[in-house]
C-alpha cells in the first residue's frame, strides 16, 4: 500500500500517464480511498492546466518589422528568389 | 496522435513558404513564438535586452539554417533548441554562466515533509480549491499573474522544463532535447516544478504555507 506521502512524488509521472502498470493501479486504489490524496492529485491538474492557459502575448509592431526587415536582408543572399 | 499530425503537416506547409522566403509566413511564426522566445531566453540571460539580443540572433539563424532543418523535430522545438543556444553562448559570453545542473535541493520533496506523519499519512492535508478560477483575484491580482510571477522564481532547470513541456506543449523527448538533458533529469526537473506551483497556489488559495516556501531565496 502507497502511503500518501508516497502518492505526491508519485503524483506528476500519474498525471502523464508515466507510471509502470502495477504503480498505476496501487495509485488508482489509493486515491480511491483517500480523499486528500484525491485533493492533491487533482489541484496538481489544475495547477498544470492553469500553466497551458497562460498568455504569450505577441511581439510589439515595431520589433515584427525589424524582424521582417532582417528576413529580407538575409533572404536576398540566402534564400531562392 | 491526431494533433502530432496535424502539427507535422501544419509545419511542412509553413517550412516550405519559409524556404521561399514568404513574408506572411514570418510574419506568422514571429507573431506565434517571439514573445515565448523573449520568455525562454531570459531563463538563461536576466537582463531583458539580452534576452532580445539573443533571440534576434535566434531570428538570424533561422532565417540562415531553415533550408537545412531536415524536419526530424517539430519546428518549434527545433527554433528553441536554438534560443537555448544563443541565450546559453550570450550568458558564457557575458561572464554569467548560470548552471543548468540547477535542480534545486537534492532531495526536495514535493511537499514538506512536516506535513505528513512519521508514516507518511496526511498531518496538514491539502486545502480546498473551492471556486477555482485564473481570473479571480487574489491579493490584488489574476491568479493568473500570481502563476506567472512564481514562475519567474523557480531554478532554472525547473523553469525551462515547464516552460517547454506544459506552456509551449513540447513532448519529452523535444524538451530533452532543447535542453540537452536526459529524460530522467526532465522528469525530476518537472515533478519539482509543478510541485512548487502547486504549493504556492495553495499558499495564495489557503494561506497554507509550506515551511520551504517561507522566505525563499531567487535561486537563478
Amino acid at each position: 500500500m502507497l502511503t500518501c506521502r508516497e502518492i505526491t512524488e508519485l503524483a506528476n509521472g500519474y498525471l502523464d500517464r508515466e507510471l509502470p502498470l502495477l504503480t498505476r493501479a496501487q495509485f488508482r486504489l489509493h486515491i480511491i480511498m483517500c480523499s486528500h490524496c484525491r485533493r492533491y492529485v487533482d489541484q496538481l491538474a489544475k495547477t498544470v492546466n492553469m500553466l497551458k492557459t497562460l498568455p504569450h502575448g505577441t511581439p510589439p509592431p515595431d520589433v515584427e518589422e525589424k524582424l521582417v526587415r532582417l528576413l529580407e536582408r538575409k533572404g536576398a543572399t540566402e534564400l531562392p528568389e | 496522435m491526431k494533433d502530432q499530425v496535424k502539427q507535422s503537416s501544419d509545419d511542412g506547409r509553413m517550412l516550405e513558404m519559409l524556404r521561399n522566403g514568404d513574408e506572411t509566413a514570418f510574419r506568422t511564426l514571429v507573431r506565434r513564438h517571439h514573445a515565448a522566445m523573449i520568455s525562454f531566453a531570459r531563463s538563461f540571460l536576466r537582463e531583458r535586452a539580452s534576452a532580445e539580443e539573443a533571440v534576434q540572433d535566434s531570428w538570424v539563424a533561422v532565417i540562415s539554417g531553415i533550408r537545412s532543418f531536415e524536419g526530424r523535430s517539430s519546428l518549434k522545438s527545433w527554433i528553441f533548441a536554438i534560443v537555448a543556444n544563443k541565450a546559453r553562448t550570450k550568458a558564457k559570453r557575458d561572464g554569467r554562466m548560470v548552471p543548468f545542473s540547477d535542480f534545486g535541493e537534492a532531495d526536495e520533496p514535493a511537499v514538506d515533509a512536516d506535513r505528513f506523519t512519521a508514516e507518511g499519512s496526511w498531518e496538514s492535508p491539502p486545502g480546498s480549491w473551492s471556486d477555482l478560477n485564473p481570473e479571480r483575484i487574489v491579493a490584488g491580482r489574476q491568479l493568473l499573474a500570481h502563476v506567472m510571477a512564481i514562475l519567474e522564481t523557480l531554478p532554472l532547470g525547473q523553469k525551462t522544463v515547464v516552460l517547454l513541456r506544459d506552456i509551449e506543449g513540447l513532448s519529452a523527448p523535444e524538451a530533452c532535447d532543447v535542453l540537452n538533458i536526459s529524460e530522467a533529469n526532465q522528469r525530476i526537473l518537472l515533478h519539482r516544478g509543478r510541485s512548487r506551483l502547486r504549493q504556492a497556489v495553495e499558499t495564495l488559495l489557503t494561506g497554507q504555507e509550506s515551511p520551504n516556501m517561507q522566505n525563499e531565496p531567487d535561486r537563478q
